[in-house]
């Protein structure tokens, strides 16, 4: 393989790997708080997907682009309330169940809506455009998409470690009953815990379908759930640990496609969680917890 | 308090248990023996490491450094290792020792038996199954033979010595109740009755009179007492209720701030300054 | 007084049983007639077995796991590949050949469930060792990964000649008849009814209750729960096996992630936590996708097209209804009670009190408390 090649491969990795980071936050923010795996943000982001189609029939792409961010936050916002709130008092099970119950509607409901088919991503074109440099070439979005990703996830740590909100968060995350007692309105911060999540994952559909030009009621499962993988591979909590994970992820994954093995790229995924389980259970960055008795 | 025989045969020696979580040491360099029949109390204020200190010889947690001995034979013993190493508090400096972990359902196996701060009883289940529960673990039988009854004989024994447990501990009339159902001091009878049906040598109480009246603690020190005697126990527990403390105790340790303050019989930790200090200064109403 | 009541209620099974001997021979001899039913109520069968597989792990020992579909693979096409006859194999192979290794591989069909149930199990044992000795919580994402990449595998090009990968497999001999059909289900069910109900059933829902007291009683807490995994895996196995006989073709697109959420949804609807609930569940689900087929054909009354009736809305249907039950009816059918005769009789007894009570709070729209009377039908039941 040549240099170019091998850099060529590196940059889509990277640049998968950048939306998979972007999705895998919203796992980790969720579990970190709510302590769920919301199997339903995979669905989110498919359903974003299909927005922003909609989106571009009628409007350009910088109007689009707003509004598919905003009617994903309200997906995701509704979500939580309709379907996690009623049940914050039942066990654990149940919510994960609430959760698998929303990810099925929302893959039934696009099925039903736009058909099994799968629809052409509208391009936009300022991201389309290719670029040169040196031997590599690759669309702007490639180039975007782990730059992008990167500052958004510094604006996301200087959200939760400056500010008033961010302290809120994490002080819910640590202790969600002591949390409640000194008066933080915990039910606002999941609220806002589920819009930060919907609005990377909508970020992430964007960058993630302009590559991949098509969209289909389950091209949010998978993709959802090597991103959950990717959050523990971090260390579940930890915004950094998800974004590594994510570019892991996504780096291995390219490799293991550019080297022929396309049919066991996804199973690279769950061999990564295997993997890291046996030997840092609490992930790259995870904090270990004790459970108290 | 007769109990105290010619030579003492040790059941419990705890040897520098240091438990360190992050920055803070619950427990630090704890050391006590408990030796056989004899009824040891474990006092201090609260957040003093009691518990933990619990958890450190029942398996449930991994001390950072130390050893436990049961009845001669070492049950666990860590030191500190990878990033521990540097960021150790303890006071007792750590010294290579074989690491020796076992998990608490070993622990139970080799006769220790425990009840829990705030009650774990098998909420949905009779009280019946929650005794039966503990004798699963030394019936000869494996997975194949239960499912298909050829372990009927060892089914029975396991009912009628739960049967007779139960009857033993005035419960055998609420054995089809569930055990949520019931009444706070009952629950923690229950408790105490699964404890039994594992068939432990060495019973450890976590704080068994929290939340009784004068009345019910009194009974609850009979009880004590009793058990002890007619299952030939040897009791460590943690308690705050001084009554019952200085009544029963043949022996007293005191923690606090994860460190042995003192130890002695009754009359020498009432006697004690640090202890009235550290704790008996704080008036006995308002622990709870 | 009490022997008398068990006697009374052997009778009872007895009878019930021969109750469904006499119809399955009634449907036997009349297969023809009847073969649209009995296809659904085979099918029904097979799912109860996989829904209580679910159950013994959600239910009873406080696991999750979604990788239902996974294991039905590995089953079915354990039971395909084993149970096709050697002389039809070069008739279902004709595109990619038959690979020499498994060309004159053949076993008697109940030797090949029992097969398909233990590589299932060993496959979940793999699984297990990471996943339930560190953290639970991951198990439904690892089962549900492993279950996508079972299918995927499947259908991989480089196992054409074992899987006959998008071909699928066909010429599958079916059930000899529907006692075997029945029978088969029926006694994987009761295998895991013995199970439930034995020492190693009450250290599972030890488990479930309360994991450190369930350690404090002597239970190793990753052995219990590999073994509860295991266990469900293998009847899971066996479920894709024995739907593998009553299809008699398979292929991967069968075993997609939506097979693990109609499971899902049977053990929910059912009652996590009840046998009776999930067998109940399964036929009901059953039976209801088939006769809300109508949703998915366009609807025309009276030269009016309804609107919303298409190709899909069944599936919109069955997913409302899934979460329904999640957020409003949480105990579903059955909680966690187990059928009894006493506790139909006592269901049959209260239907006239209960019409009653529903018109007497229909006109004090205050409503009248009415766990009191409940409860005491249940003291009863207990005494009796």
């Amino acid at each position: 393989m040549s240099l170019t090649t091998f850099l060529q491969q590196c940059l889509t990795g990277i640049s998968l790997g950048g939306a998979y980071a972007l999705i895998a936050i919203g796992y980790t923010l969720v579990y970190g708080i709510l302590r769920l795996i919301n199997f339903a943000h995979g669905d989110i982001f498919m359903m974003a997907g299909y927005f922003m189609i909609f989106a571009m029939a009628s409007f350009p792409w910088y109007i689009s682009i707003p509004v598919v961010l905003l009617v994903t936050v309200l997906l995701g916002v509704s979500i939580e309330r309709v379907a996690y709130r009623p049940l914050r008092t039942a066990p654990r099970m149940s919510v994960m169940i609430s959760a698998i119950g929303v990810s099925y509607l929302l893959q039934n409901l696009a099925t039903y809506l736009f058909t099994a088919l799968p629809k052409g991503y509208p391009e936009i074109p300022f991201l389309k455009k290719i670029y040169q440099i040196g031997g590599l070439s690759a669309s702007f979005v490639t180039f975007l998409t782990p730059v992008l990703t990167l500052i958004i996830v510094y604006g996301l740590i200087i959200l939760i470690n400056k500010t008033k909100i961010g302290m809120a968060m994490r002080a819910v995350a640590k202790d969600y009953d002591t949390a409640a007692l000194m008066g933080i309105k915990i039910n606002r911060i999941i609220t806002f815990t589920f819009a930060i999540g919907s609005l990377l994952a909508a970020v992430g559909s964007v960058l993630y379908f302009t590559d991949r030009m098509t969209v289909f009621p389950f091209s949010g499962s998978l993709p959802g759930l090597k991103c959950f993988v990717a959050a523990v591979f971090g260390g579940i909590g930890s915004i950094p640990g998800a974004v590594i994970g994510g570019f892991i992820l996504g780096l291995g994954e390219t490799a293991l496609v550019a080297m022929g093995y396309s049919t066991f790229s996804d199973a690279f995924t769950f061999v990564l969680l295997i993997i890291i389980l046996l030997i840092k259970p609490t992930g790259l960055f995870g904090e270990k917890t004790t459970d108290k008795v | 308090m007769s109990n105290i025989a010619k030579t003492p045969i040790n059941v419990l020696h705890m040897q520098d248990i240091t438990m360190q979580f992050g920055g803070v040491v619950a427990v630090n360099g704890l050391t006590l023996d408990v030796n056989q029949g004899e009824i040891v109390a474990l006092i201090g204020p609260n957040g003093a490491g009691k518990t933990t200190a619990f958890n450190c010889v029942t398996g449930i947690y991994e001390p950072t450094f130390g050893q436990v001995d049961f009845m001669g034979e070492t049950i666990l013993s860590n030191t500190p290792k990878g990033k521990m190493k540097k960021t150790y508090l303890g006071e007792v400096s750590p010294r290579p020792i074989p690491i020796i972990s076992s998990t608490p359902d070993v622990i139970t196996k080799k006769g220790i038996a425990r009840t829990f701060q705030n009650i774990r009883l098998f909420g949905q289940l009779t009280v019946f199954d929650n005794v039966l529960i503990a004798k699963h673990m030394r019936a000869k039988q494996n997975v194949f033979s239960a499912t298909l009854r050829l372990n009927r004989k060892e089914e029975e024994r396991m009912r009628a010595e739960t049967t007779a447990l139960l009857e033993e501990q005035n419960l055998l009339h609420l054995k089809d109740e569930i055990a949520t159902s019931l009444p706070y001091g009952l629950q923690r009878r229950l408790e105490i009755a699964r404890a039994l049906a594992t068939e432990p040598k060495f019973l450890l109480l976590d704080e068994p009179a929290a939340g009784m009246n004068p009345q019910e603690t009194q009974e609850l020190t009979d009880f004590i007492k009793q058990i002890r005697d007619s299952y030939h126990l040897t009791v460590f527990m943690i308690e705050h209720h001084m009554d019952l403390v200085m009544q029963i105790s043949d022996r007293i340790y005191v923690l606090d701030f994860g460190k042995l303050i003192a130890h002695g019989t009754p009359e020498d930790i009432q006697n004690n300054e640090r202890v009235i200090e550290a704790y008996l200064g704080v008036s006995d109403d308002a622990e709870d | 007084m009490k022997k008398n009541a068990v006697s009374k209620n052997k009778l009872y099974t007895l009878a019930a049983l021969l109750v469904i001997i006499v119809l399955l021979a009634f449907l036997q001899a009349n297969s023809a007639q009847y073969s649209y039913q009995i296809s659904i109520l085979e099918r029904s069968a097979i799912y109860a077995v996989v829904a209580v597989s679910m159950n013994l792990l959600t239910g009873f020992t406080g696991l999750f796991s979604l990788g239902q579909a996974g294991f039905m693979a590995i089953g079915a096409y354990t039971v395909a590949i084993l149970t096709i006859p050697v002389d039809s194999r070069a008739s279902v192979y004709y595109v990619n050949g038959i690979s020499p290794a498994i060309a004159n591989l053949h076993c008697p069909y109940w030797l090949a469930l029992i097969i398909a149930g233990i590589l299932a199990a060993a496959l979940a044992a793999l699984i297990g060792i990471p996943v339930l000795r560190l953290k639970s919580d991951y198990l439904a994402i690892a089962t549900l990964g492993f279950s996508e990449i079972i299918r995927a595998v499947i259908a991989a090009p480089q196992l054409d000649r074992i899987t006959n990968g998008s071909y699928g497999l066909k010429s599958i001999p079916g059930f000899p008849n529907l006692f075997i059909a029945f029978g088969l289900p029926a006694l994987c069910i009761l295998l895991m009814v013995l199970l439930i109900n034995s020492s190693y059933g009450r250290a599972f829902k030890a488990l479930r209750e309360d994991e450190v007291a369930a350690q404090a009683m002597g239970l190793n807490l990753f052995r219990y729960k590999e073994l509860a995994f295991i266990i469900s895996s293998f009847f899971t196995g066996v479920g894709g096996g024995l739907l593998a006989i009553f299809m008699r073709s398979i292929d991967s697109k069968t075993f997609s992630i939506n097979l693990t959420y109609d499971i899902l949804l049977i053990v929910v609807l059912g009652g996590i936590g009840s046998i009776t609930g999930s067998v109940i569940g399964s036929f009901l689900v059953t039976a209801g996708r088939e006769w809300l087929r109508f949703f998915d054909n366009p609807l025309v009354i009276g030269g009016f097209v309804v609107p919303l009736f298409r190709s899909g809305f069944r599936m919109v249907i069955f997913s409302i209804l899934l979460m329904m039950v999640v957020l409003f009816y949480r105990r579903g059918i059955m909680g966690s009670n187990e059928f009894s005769w006493e506790g139909l009789g006592r269901l049959i007894r209260s239907i006239p009190s209960r019409i009653k009570r529903k018109s007497k709070a229909q006109k004090h729209p205050a409503g009248i408390p009415l766990c009191p009377e409940s409860m005491d039908d249940s003291k009863k039941g207990d005494n009796a």
